[in-house]
């Protein structure tokens, strides 16, 4: 009776519509998966509260900027609520530098209002088009992780909205355990409607950024080390080098600087199309990498930039994550603690650069101190991270590198991550028990869910 | 502006996604900003939106286009809260489908009292405080729907062809006092009230729209597309012979 079938499927989509649903593909930035599923667009809290119930008892998942890399924002099946229209900042204290934001503000919101004041998000992902919603979901880090810990760290108290209506004020006082879980939570914990963190003052618009060659990885750690007070640092390794310049790279060192510069003008130019799965192989990927080692002079090179700039490298080019092709890539970053982690390490680089599977620049980071949420990511040691397209072969690889990261006691980036095995997880996140405990407190139906959630056993 | 004291814009209709993007934009060029509208927790948040990115006064007044008992003393209040001269935007409205508002007359009803009645009488109540001020500018939301009655949202259409007419007297009267009116007749914008429909022809994004909007709202009044490319495209729509436009299905 396919005109009965035609009649009803006209029927449900027409009563998705009038509650505001809207069948959408979403993606992670990585583009690896995609996910069908309904997808609701509050503009206010009035219609963030009535999207609470998804038609057919769907599950339900926050979305915030959509750059996380892989299936943590994805909900197949189920329901999408997409937070970006939820975009006001509803307090600033200009004495303390406390902020109060709906989830939907990004990160390019407070650099364009606060940056000419003389306030800087505490700490920032590499894109600023993240929202601060996600940034608690995924307590994300930035290149002053060793100085000032993650985003979590700075958050002093969260509105969140419970899958049941009610809306919480949580933190170190109220509800701590729910504060913790939601922290680095990705999104499973409830839908965040308010953030309350700490700027921090900054003399000017810009930095000085020191760059310098570094040979290999053993001079490498030793630049870190050196580098320990340091406000802002960060590493770009070749990660096709091998042999004796396995390591090598390109260290960034950066202070705030006392005298600004002019305000940049916007110039955001767009990766036009869909690269061609070709365009990225061994050779091109090589000869960039060596480019951009020589691009800093052998005697190294001191300039200053404008926030924007150092933070957000890939921001001015629009959807670069189409220059890997219509099968997309995969995001690896794992975070191994010193000591055993230096050995490991070598083993990735090692393992990475034999794949000879095209990979840009791989970040290379120090961390402080562990984050505050039961999922989040920090620990002291040295964080590894880099890009590899999603080509056959690439599970086994993933595979290999979990493996290392698990032995050496490190864990692999959720944020990030589309690949880990569940038994992984569970052994790299000695807390995820807890968590789960959490979230039955509060979920008992489990109406809150993602395609991340059920790769790791956390649905 | 005719003079240095920053204008007040007053929003009618605040929650709306283009209301909120176009005061933003106003905000950005130092204007004060009330915030008329039912939803008042929103609009605080709102108004606290706009005073810290902007550093403008912003402030909400409780707003309901149906009531239109209500008007007289709702202007009364606006025009003392503002420190300078009074700019509006209208930019309320809804638009149930078409099929909803077939089988029940009361949505049709409830809709021509919003979009049309409500406007008509507010703006009418506006207009000797604007008269008075001689000076000023009142932005209204048409929408190419006004155009041509199309099965898909005729009843919606026909609300925004009625403002029009009304925005065209409104602005001739207004023109004697020095105050411009200007009818945006908007295409899709991508709001709430898009959102869940199929994909829609060029669609603009909210900030795009205000972005156009302020533009205008700088010019003579009158009626104007916004995007331009619904010019050519609704001259094509209008000129149709009716035996074809009643084939196609648009």
């Amino acid at each position: 009776m396919p005109d009965t079938m035609t009649e009803q499927r006209a029927a449900t989509a027409e009563a998705h519509r009038a509650a505001g649903w809207k069948p959408v593909s979403l993606q992670g930035w990585g583009r690896s998966s995609t996910a069908p599923c309904l997808a609701a667009r509050p503009e206010r809290m009035r219609e963030l509260l009535a999207a609470l119930d998804p038609p057919e008892g769907r599950s339900l998942l926050p979305h915030g900027g959509g750059r996380s890399y892989g299936d943590q924002a994805l909900n197949t099946g189920g329901a999408a609520l997409l937070t970006g229209r939820l975009d006001r900042i509803l307090a600033f204290e200009a004495e303390s530098g406390e902020i109060v934001t709906e989830p939907g503000v990004t990160f390019a919101d407070l650099l364009e209002v606060f940056l000419p004041r003389g306030w800087l998000a505490p700490t920032s992902p590499g894109t600023a088009f993240a929202t601060i919603g996600g940034a608690v979901a995924n307590d994300v880090h930035g290149k002053n992780h060793h100085r000032v810990g993650s985003f979590g760290d700075h958050v002093l108290w969260l509105d969140l909205l419970l899958p049941d209506g009610r809306i919480l004020r949580v933190s170190d006082d109220e509800d701590p355990a729910l504060f913790r879980a939601t922290i680095g939570g990705m999104g499973l914990t409830g839908i965040i409607t308010a953030i309350c963190f700490r700027m921090q003052p900054v003399p000017s618009n810009a930095l000085r950024v020191r760059s310098r060659r570094i040979p290999d990885l053993n001079a490498f750690l030793a630049g870190f080390a050196e580098a320990a007070e340091a406000s802002w640092s960060v590493g770009w390794i070749d990660a096709l080098a091998s042999g004796g310049a396995l390591g090598r790279g390109i260290l960034e060192i950066a202070e705030p600087s006392d005298s600004g510069l002019p305000a940049p003008k916007p110039k955001a130019r767009s990766f036009p199309v869909e690269a061609p799965g070709w365009l990225l192989n061994r050779f091109s990927v090589r000869a960039f990498n060596a480019l951009y080692w020589r691009r800093v002079p052998a005697a190294g090179r001191e300039e200053f930039q404008h926030y924007g700039k150092f933070l957000y490298p890939l921001d001015t080019i629009h959807h670069w994550n189409r220059m890997y092709g219509r099968r997309g890539f995969h995001q690896f970053q794992c975070v191994l603690p010193f000591g055993p982690g230096e050995t490991a390490l070598r083993k990735l680089l090692e393992t990475i650069s034999a794949a000879g599977d095209a990979s840009f620049l791989a970040v290379l980071k120090v961390m402080g101190r562990p984050g505050r949420g039961l999922l989040s990511f920090a620990l002291p040691g040295y964080s590894l991270a880099l890009d590899i397209p999603a080509r056959p072969g690439v599970r086994g690889l993933f595979a290999t590198l979990e493996r290392i990261a698990r032995d050496a006691g490190g864990r692999i980036y959720l944020a990030k991550d589309s690949l880990l095995s569940a038994e992984g997880f569970w052994e790299m996140y000695p807390e995820a028990q807890r968590f789960m405990e959490i979230r039955g407190s509060i979920d008992p139906e489990g109406r809150l869910s993602s395609d991340m959630a059920k790769r790791l056993a956390l649905a | 502006m005719s003079t240095t004291v920053q204008p007040t814009w007053l929003m009618l209709g605040a929650s709306s996604a283009v209301a909120r993007a176009f005061a933003r934009e106003a905000a950005a060029h130092g204007a004060g900003i009330l915030l008329a509208g039912r939803d008042m927790d929103d609009l605080e948040r709102q108004a606290a939106d706009l005073a810290i990115r902007h550093g403008v006064p912003a402030a909400p007044v409780p707003f309901d286009a149906r009531d239109i008992d209500s008007h007289a003393a709702f202007v009364a209040d606006c025009a003392a809260r503002a420190g300078g001269p009074l700019n509006v935007f209208l930019a309320f409205g809804v638009m149930p489908d078409q099929s909803e508002l077939d089988r029940d007359p009361s949505i049709a009803a409830a809709m021509v009292e919003a979009n049309f009645t409500g406007a008509a009488t507010v703006l009418a109540a506006l207009a000797p405080v604007l008269e008075a001020q001689r000076q000023g500018v009142v932005v209204a939301l048409g929408s190419v729907a006004g155009d041509r009655g199309r099965p898909r949202n005729y009843t919606y259409g026909a609300t925004k062809a009625a403002l029009l007419t009304y925005l065209q007297g409104y602005a001739a009267r207004l023109s004697r006092s020095g105050v411009r009116v200007l009818c945006l007749k908007a295409g899709p914008v991508d709001t709430g009230m898009t959102w869940p429909l199929p994909k829609l022809p060029f669609m603009v994004s909210p900030r795009a729209f205000a972005a156009g909007a302020w533009r205008l709202a700088q010019g003579k009044g009158g009626a104007s597309y916004l995007p331009r490319i619904w010019w050519p495209v609704m001259g094509i729509i209008r000129s149709l012979p009716t035996r074809i436009f009643n084939r196609l299905d648009l």
